[in-house]
């Protein structure tokens, strides 16, 4: 097992996935740092992704689509904000149009990445994905810890289960 | 990748008045008058949680006669779940792929 936490964070809609890998932080980083290498992890096999522009400098456009099984072609971009190799790689990420430019009809959200050693030849590798910051948001973090996403996920649950019961 | 409904569902459900008004609304037989007598703050502060879980595609006022009853969209809720579940998954996978691609490399390479 790889993945070893997941963590839905209540404060700011931000998702933490950790993850630990049979490698050193440079073989990691290699799977962010080389497009060929991202292609083969970073979609599906039914949805391959493809990185035509790829430069992890801060301040650089990161631009790739998706290819689907109806050949369809759904556009993304990263704008890079933070790269610290091996260690630190920090993404604005968004949907893009059809000509590539950026879809304002979505607001981008961010993603950050973290490799560190943890010994014996192991790395662990930590996602933090953080949500469109939006009215919404603000009123989440203004509710504290406790009135948080794990919770509503759970109360989802409670009242689906209520639904069927009924 | 982000999911344009996230934030406004999530920011929906983050809150325990409103999520107490989703479970209320699931018969869908009071209105925001009637609502509004469960809790502890003004109708038009049941009001807005009304509104904002209305935005967010949870919940959706009905006539019914003459009444406006306040009914749980229990599609919304279904897909806010999915919604998250489908992100980690969507990670999980890209974690395996990344397993496996190391391991398949070193095996080559080295």
């Amino acid at each position: 097992m790889t993945v070893t936490a997941v963590n839905k964070d209540p404060a700011a809609l931000t998702m933490t996935l950790d993850a630990e890998f049979d490698a050193s932080p440079e073989r990691v980083w290699q799977l962010w740092a080389d497009p060929r290498q991202l292609e083969r992890w970073w979609g599906p096999p039914t949805y391959p992704a493809t990185f035509t522009k790829h430069d992890l400098t801060p301040g650089s456009r990161v631009e790739y689509h998706m290819t689907g099984p109806e050949g369809d072609q759904p556009k993304g971009y990263w704008d890079v904000l933070e790269t610290d190799p091996p260690h630190r790689l920090a993404v604005r990420d968004g949907f893009a149009n059809e000509d590539g430019t950026p879809n304002d009809a979505f607001p981008p959200g961010e993603m950050r990445v973290t490799i560190e050693e943890v010994g014996s030849g192991r790395t662990k590798m930590s996602i933090e994905s953080i949500f469109p910051s939006t009215e919404a948001m603000e009123q989440v973090l203004a509710m504290g810890q406790e009135e948080g996403l794990t919770e509503a996920v759970g109360q989802i649950d409670a009242i689906l289960a209520e639904q069927r019961v009924a | 990748m982000a999911t344009p409904d996230f934030d406004r569902v999530f920011g929906a459900l983050a809150d325990h008045t409103r999520r107490d008004i989703v479970r209320r609304a699931i018969d869908g037989q009071e209105g925001v008058a009637e609502l509004a007598g469960h809790y502890p703050m003004s109708f038009a502060a049941v009001q807005k949680h009304v509104a904002i879980l209305e935005r967010a595609g949870l919940v959706t006022k009905q006539r019914i006669g003459r009444r406006k009853v306040v009914r749980t969209n229990l599609q919304g809720l279904h897909a806010a779940r999915r919604l998250l579940d489908r992100y980690e998954d969507l990670w999980r996978d890209r974690i395996d792929r990344m397993t496996d691609f190391i391991t398949d490399t070193r095996e080559t390479n080295t």
